[in-house]
């Protein structure tokens, strides 16, 4: 079906997979539960839901309409019997975090820590990025002038190379030593990760 | 957080597992179908123990076949209001269904008490034979109610405290509307209180109960397990 078309018009169709799933259509009942999801999101996103919980709605609703779904009469429209699985469901997911935010407090100061020290990166990101404009100020001026160009600001070596007055050529060398250094100077073996 | 590919995950998962089911008749036609059934199991307790031609006089008089219809009303739009309620699309209006034939009721036994005064068993004995129709009310209910939310409990409500409501206002009327065929006196003040408080207990029983008669996954799924049960 056209996803453009208004949930209003689709609902016919929509009752008439769902006739079909209740009498153990797979197939139609995959359509519908496909069909229906971008309304049951707009839905569960009504009144400023926070969009971490949308999904959880979505979810909750989908389980609800499977359990439920000999409920449906085929006499009567689709769309109200859905929203009104949906509206529950918002009601119960705002009494979840309701129930959450009395008892849970979340700390921020909290960081994780782990063994693999690779896994702590994102978290030490901030005290990493101090120590690397530490390193780039111990890079020669024209190393330092190459990596930051071509790997921190990202432009391109003809780019870079018209900015700082090297040639493409002098400016690979560069950043290719610039790297070589750097690592001698975190005293990291594998250097991938400076690539 | 659940993310989008959970969810068509979910989707694909509820669909494999996807089995025919057969559709609940309407509202109405169950309220009829349970209707009969109670009305098949009590006709002979009833018409054994019962004083029919007592009640039969009695309800000569307007004003206590007012009551009595009242009584049976009020069961009837509460019975039909919680068959109702117990569907998802359908409005939490019907809840007010069964409250005008409760006033009806209320009004016609007041009504009746005002000829009849405070009752009672005399000095010693203030709730006389009022005890017992309390607790006839109350334990007719149970068998009804236990009959009522085993077929409610077919459609998984998913706000259960208006069925349960409704549905404990229908037993407990039924129950009280039964007691006229075994109650061969006019309400008392202290009958019409005592089959209010019978009323009221039976609500409050049933709203407590509620989780076990209509069962808890109705209303919370992911007490019953989460996703992970259908990925």
């Amino acid at each position: 079906m056209d996803p453009g078309t208004p949930a209003e018009d689709r609902d016919p169709q929509w009752s008439e997979w769902m006739r079909a799933a209740q009498d153990g259509d797979a197939a139609a009942y995959e359509r519908l539960l496909r069909d229906i999801l971008p309304l049951v999101r707009a839905l569960a996103r009504r009144d400023g839901a926070r969009p971490a919980d949308v999904e959880d709605v979505a979810q909750d609703v989908l389980l609800t309409v499977h359990r439920v779904r000999h409920t449906y009469d085929p006499a009567r429209p689709f769309r109200p019997w859905l929203a009104a699985i949906v509206a529950r469901r918002r009601i119960d997911a705002l009494r979840r975090r309701s129930r959450i935010g009395r008892f849970e407090v979340a700390d921020d100061a909290a960081h994780e820590t782990f063994a693999d020290p690779g896994a702590n990166q994102e978290l030490e990101g901030v005290r990493a990025g101090t120590e690397l404009g530490e390193l780039l100020r111990a890079l020669p001026p024209r190393q330092r002038a190459a990596l930051e160009a071509v790997k921190v600001r990202e432009l391109t070596l003809a780019e870079a190379a018209a900015e700082s007055g090297q040639t493409v050529g002098a400016l690979k060398v560069n950043v290719h030593r610039a790297l070589k250094t750097l690592r001698r100077l975190m005293g990291t073996t594998d250097g991938r990760d400076l690539d | 957080m659940n993310d989008e590919r959970d969810t068509s995950d979910l989707v694909s998962a509820l669909a494999a597992r996807l089995t025919p089911v057969r559709r609940l008749r309407p509202p109405a036609l169950r309220a009829l179908g349970w209707l009969a059934l109670v009305a098949a199991l009590a006709a002979w307790p009833v018409a054994h123990y019962s004083n029919v031609p007592v009640f039969l006089a009695r309800i000569a008089v307007p004003r206590v076949a007012v009551e009595c219809a009242a009584t049976l009303l009020t069961a009837l739009a509460a019975l039909l209001a919680a068959f109702e309620l117990s569907l998802p699309d359908r409005s939490r209006r019907w809840a007010l269904l069964p409250l005008a034939p409760l006033a009806l009721w209320i009004a016609a036994s007041g009504y009746g008490c005002l000829a009849n005064g405070l009752g009672g068993g005399g000095p010693g004995d203030l709730l006389g034979e009022s005890r017992r129709c309390f607790m006839f009310i109350v334990m007719a209910s149970v068998p009804l109610a236990a009959l009522l939310f085993w077929a409610l409990r077919r459609a998984r409500p998913l706000a259960p405290l208006p069925v349960a409501l409704t549905g404990a206002l229908a037993v407990a009327a039924l129950a009280a509307f039964v007691l006229q065929f075994f109650h061969p006196f006019d309400v008392t003040v202290i009958d019409l209180a005592l089959h209010l408080a019978a009323i009221a207990t039976v609500m409050l029983a049933v709203t407590v109960l509620r989780p076990m008669l209509l069962g808890r996954e109705a209303a919370a799924p992911w007490a019953a397990g989460r996703y992970s049960a259908w990925l």
